[in-house]
């Protein structure tokens, strides 16, 4: 075996034992990377009183403000379990019913209580009359389901979660 | 690939490629920018913020591309010893680390508006980060030692070792729950992107990609010269030395 041939093997080794060192650490990690709960998975997991960030769809129809003008009330779904959140201050742009959203806080008495939250916006980009004539002909997807969704259902399934959780599309 | 590791070759090469690549960066640009700002819709989302997209989103391909070009150059640097593969690498890094810091910004100021925040540590922002302190350490490193050859040899390893954060940085979205979405464009099924916005994110991605070949010819032939001088300054020093 030529010198050159031998670094090339003794690269190759080093790169896959990398490669795989990496992969054991990022499973063995897998729930400290996650950025946020979705509903379902918080029916298995026992967080307590310390602060979380919970991730799901606003439901439709779900949000409502307060009479003093700075507190929100929403939902929270992942269209197998849902969450009531109610939050005091600014919310961000993209905050809508039927969008992503991820919210920080803490639960207290059946109650999320968010200190922040934030708009999570999908893949999909068009114009708006795209998004128009897609809604007329009927094939209009709701935004963002595809990523929170069949993620989260995913996420739950080998938690015990229960078979509701199923994938819309 | 050993034919261009030559650099008298590569030095032919690049004379013939430079006009070519700085001129299609100018007309690509050109175009690229008037599509981005004018000549697309608005999202019906996100409205004129996506605009952002046009400059973020081939930044951050450009720091993945231009990071696997130069690991590769590392690994061709340690196991063949051409001496131009580990000047490219040397060359490419200040360009990788500008699209990285970019790609941090223009995403940051996108956050901010649409998200509801300037920065969050989930798995695609961080694994970003990474790669930018990545092309910081190597920068860093390669400069560190009083016999070059050495400090070339350690930034390639450090090079080879940073890879696994490039397919960290592409799946991280697929793998975790993160506040940044899914990736629009190279994806199974085809890209969720009207082609009314993706034509103009295409011809940018031309534009930063021909920008990179020409500035990474300019540094490759300044770093060669450089090398040169201090090859003749040498020499000349040894003359004397034994005359």
């Amino acid at each position: 075996m030529t010198k050159k041939k031998r670094r090339l093997y003794m690269l190759g080794l080093a790169l896959l034992g990398l490669g795989a060192a990496t992969a054991l650490t990022l499973t063995a990690f897998q729930d400290n990377i996650v950025f946020f709960y979705s509903p379902s998975q918080l029916q298995t997991q026992q967080v307590g009183e310390r602060n979380f960030r919970l991730g799901g769809l606003v439901e439709q129809g779900s949000v409502r403000k307060l009479t003093d003008g700075v507190t929100t009330e929403f939902r929270v779904t992942d269209t197998a379990h849902t969450i009531d959140v109610r939050y005091r201050g600014q919310l961000p742009d993209l905050f809508r019913e039927g969008q992503g959203v991820v919210a920080e806080g803490k639960l207290s008495g059946g109650v999320f209580v968010a200190r922040e939250v934030l708009a999570k916006h999908d893949e999909n980009y068009m114009p708006p009359e795209v998004s128009e004539a897609l809604k007329q002909a009927g094939v209009y997807k709701k935004p963002a389901p595809n990523n929170t969704d069949a993620k989260t259902a995913a996420n739950a399934a080998p938690t015990n979660a229960p078979p509701a959780a199923t994938k819309k599309e | 690939m050993h034919r261009f590791a030559n650099p008298a070759r590569f030095l032919r090469l690049s004379t013939l490629l430079l006009p070519w690549s700085a001129g299609a960066t100018v007309v690509l640009l050109i175009v690229g920018l008037y599509l981005s700002l004018f000549g697309s819709p608005p999202d019906y989302q996100q409205g004129d913020t996506v605009r952002i997209m046009y400059i973020h989103v081939p930044a951050a391909w450009m720091s993945l591309f231009v990071y696997t070009n130069m690991a590769a150059a590392a690994a061709a640097g340690l196991v063949w010893k051409h001496p131009l593969a580990d000047l490219f690498a040397k060359a490419a890094a200040p360009i990788g680390a500008g699209f990285t810091l970019v790609c941090l910004v223009t995403g940051s100021l996108w956050g901010a508006p649409m998200w509801g925040t300037w920065w969050v540590w989930d798995a695609r922002l961080t694994s970003v980060l990474i790669l930018f302190f990545l092309y910081l350490g190597y920068m860093a490193l390669v400069n560190a030692f009083d016999d070059p050859q050495r400090g070339t040899r350690a930034g390639n390893v450090l090079l080879l070792v940073g890879i696994v954060n490039v397919p960290i940085i592409k799946f991280s979205v697929d793998w975790w729950n993160t506040l940044h979405q899914p990736s629009s464009v190279i994806k199974m099924g085809g890209p969720s992107i009207d082609s009314s916005m993706l034509i103009p994110l295409l011809v940018m991605a031309g534009a930063f990609t021909s920008y990179f070949i020409a500035v990474v010819i300019l540094r490759l032939r300044t770093e060669i010269a450089h090398r040169k001088i201090q090859t003749l300054r040498f020499s000349v020093a040894g003359d004397g030395a034994t005359g």
